[in-house]
């Protein structure tokens, strides 16, 4: 534990010195990753912690840039005041959401978080005078202070650490340790006399709140929002970022969402064709690599060390 | 559902009972192939335990082959109809190796893996169909027979689609006859209900499994082919079929073959009246028909609760 703090906090000094390299390129892609990452981490709380595959995950990242962007463009309201009301926002929709969605399990919960973020897609993309419907909002206001790419990095990468910091206090607590307990047994742990319900609620919520904060820096990220970004393959791709990076390990979801991002950037430099190549990946890591990248690493350490 | 069902013409809502009548009989040509589409879904979900996102990808493969022959069979006579034998057969074939080559090593892990690996399947069509066809979009002209209209009460509807809403229910009182009276429709009804024990009653599931998934196949890329002549042939139609099939099935119960029929008439004319009525609610009305049904049903309206 000890050790693996100290490369942590390598790892944020290296990356706050991405900016040193003067690189638009690295700077963009460094913040896209970030936020993506943040966005499939706390998917990852859902899928990995608690075994909850949900297959609506856009829509808390959708509320999230909404709220951030209805509240700065329409209500004018203060930049802190609006980012931090689009998680709130989020976690009450994953609240009420996630009330009906407990109440299935396997398949019948993933169709269950995919109806209800269907319907806020539908709601978003059909509500014209408010949200634009598929034309979307552009020309997000926004804050003076975060006025240059490298500002708005070092923003994103505070927001972002911080982020993983309480959700990885959460999930390392006794609270965390029964939602894998939940994972590995429903059955039984409702019988030692656990709510799993509520763990499993309360898991949904913070969730949901996290991949809102994803969703509102995407917002200021990409200047705009549109209603792809509820889209159900916007889920479907954070579900690939999660797989790909490892779902059995925290920051497993953000090397997939770095390796995916990197990927997609170099590949449509040369090709539109993009999905093909995402197919592929997606196909190979099923079949060859089922605990993604970090999950093959750690194999491969752990044979050395038989050896 | 990004764009609007092609087989719907949308008119100034008014009350007239022969526009009233055409407007369901529209939706009821679109429930037909909801129908093809939803029953092929609901079987390899009965049988195999699969939820097959790339149904939809199927569906437009097979749009895209009727195209294909069609354009090969030039001249010669009943040439859309060899394109529909040939297209939704080719279909059939491509599900059959699918399942044969990948699907089938994927039966031991958890569902979220097939579920998965059925999504890649989604991307790799979708941009395979891009590079063969091209992102323009492309039509088949109806057959000589049924080029024609016939006149209900004043107004005018495409003989077509009056074929299409005849084959729906016979292509389904196949299905009932097969799965409930013959020999291989007890043995998938079997499979469906425990597959070990018909394994060691020494019915080759492996290749049941095939079968099964084939013949879902086969539905989709039938439904693909007699969409073509009435929808324009364009990327993007296997992600808006697909999320409309999950609803009829949901609707009408996974695995229930009555309850996918009922979904697909249901959904028809929600999507066809709903329109009218409501045209911005409409889409919103049918998610939220979905999530009522899985909080108060899950097991659907005419499907059976599980056991397990």
């Amino acid at each position: 534990m000890f050790k693996e703090n100290w490369f942590l906090i390598a790892i944020i000094f290296l990356l706050a010195l991405v900016p040193l390299s003067d690189s638009r390129f690295y700077i963009f892609l460094g913040t896209d990753i970030l936020i993506m990452g943040l966005f499939a981490v706390s998917l990852n709380l859902l899928l990995g912690y608690t075994g909850l595959v949900c297959f609506g995950q856009a829509a808390y990242f959708g509320i999230g840039a909404y709220t951030y962007t209805l509240l700065m463009k329409k209500a004018s309201f203060s930049f802190p005041f609006a980012f931090l009301a689009a998680p709130v926002f989020g976690a009450v929709a994953a609240l009420i959401i996630g009330i009906f969605c407990i109440q299935r399990t396997k398949i019948y919960f993933a169709m269950l978080t995919l109806a209800f973020s269907q319907i806020v897609w539908a709601i978003v993309f059909k509500w014209n005078s408010l949200t634009g419907g598929d034309n979307g909002i552009i020309g997000i206001p926004f804050p003076q202070h975060l006025d240059s790419p490298t500002r708005f990095y070092y923003f994103t990468l505070v927001v972002v650490v911080f982020s993983f910091y309480i959700m990885r206090k959460a999930v390392n607590s006794p609270f965390g340790r029964m939602l894998t307990t939940i994972r590995e047994n429903p059955e039984r742990t409702e019988f030692i006399g656990i709510n799993v319900k509520l763990f499993q609620l309360l898991a949904f919520m913070i969730s949901g709140f996290f991949s809102a904060i994803a969703g509102a820096l995407f917002a200021i990220f990409n200047h705009s929002v549109f209603p792809d970004l509820l889209f159900w393959p916007h889920s479907a791709e954070v579900l690939i970022m999660t797989l790909l990076g490892g779902m059995y390990s925290f920051f497993g979801p953000l090397v997939g969402a770095a390796v995916m991002l990197y990927l997609r950037m170099l590949v449509t430099s040369y090709t539109q064709y993009w999905p093909l190549i995402m197919g592929t990946i997606l196909a190979l890591l099923l079949f060859f690599f089922p605990g993604g990248i970090v999950g093959f690493l750690k194999t491969q350490r752990l044979f050395s060390r038989e050896k | 559902m990004r764009s609007k069902p092609v087989v719907l013409k949308v008119r100034a809502f008014m009350p007239d009972p022969s526009f009233l009548l055409i407007q369901s009989l529209s939706g009821l040509t679109y429930a037909m192939f909801l129908f093809l589409i939803a029953s092929g879904l609901s079987l390899i979900f009965g049988v195999l335990g699969i939820l097959n996102f790339a149904h939809g990808s199927l569906y437009m493969l097979g749009a895209y082959l009727t195209y294909q022959f069609v354009s090969q069979f030039i001249d010669a006579p009943g040439q859309f109809w060899w394109a529909v034998v040939f297209g939704s057969l080719s279909v059939a074939l491509i599900g059959g190796v699918i399942e044969r080559l990948f699907l089938r090593r994927l039966y031991i892990r958890e569902e979220l893996n097939q579920l998965l690996f059925t999504y890649a399947l989604v991307l790799l069509i979708s941009d395979f169909a891009k590079i063969i066809w091209g992102t323009g979009q492309l039509s088949v002209s109806r057959p000589a027979i049924l080029k024609g209209a016939v006149p209900i009460l004043g107004q005018y509807f495409p003989e077509y689609n009056i074929f299409v809403i005849a084959l729906g229910p016979g292509i389904a009182l196949l299905f009932w006859l097969i799965l409930h009276h013959s020999r291989w429709g007890r043995i998938i009804r079997a499979a469906a209900l425990d597959r070990e024990m018909l394994g060691s009653l020494g019915v080759n599931v492996n290749w049941l499994f095939t079968v099964v998934f084939t013949i879902g196949a086969w539905l989709a890329g039938l439904g693909g082919a007699l969409v073509s002549p009435i929808a324009a042939i364009v990327p993007g139609m296997d992600v808006e079929i697909i999320i409309n099939a999950f609803i009829v099935v949901v609707i009408g119960g996974l695995g229930s073959f009555w309850g996918t029929l009922l979904g697909a008439l249901i959904l028809g004319q929600v999507i066809s009246f709903g329109i009218l009525v409501f045209p911005r609610l409409s889409m919103v009305f049918i998610y939220i028909l979905m999530a009522v049904v899985l909080i108060l049903r899950p097991w659907g309206l005419l499907g059976k609760p599980l056991q397990r």
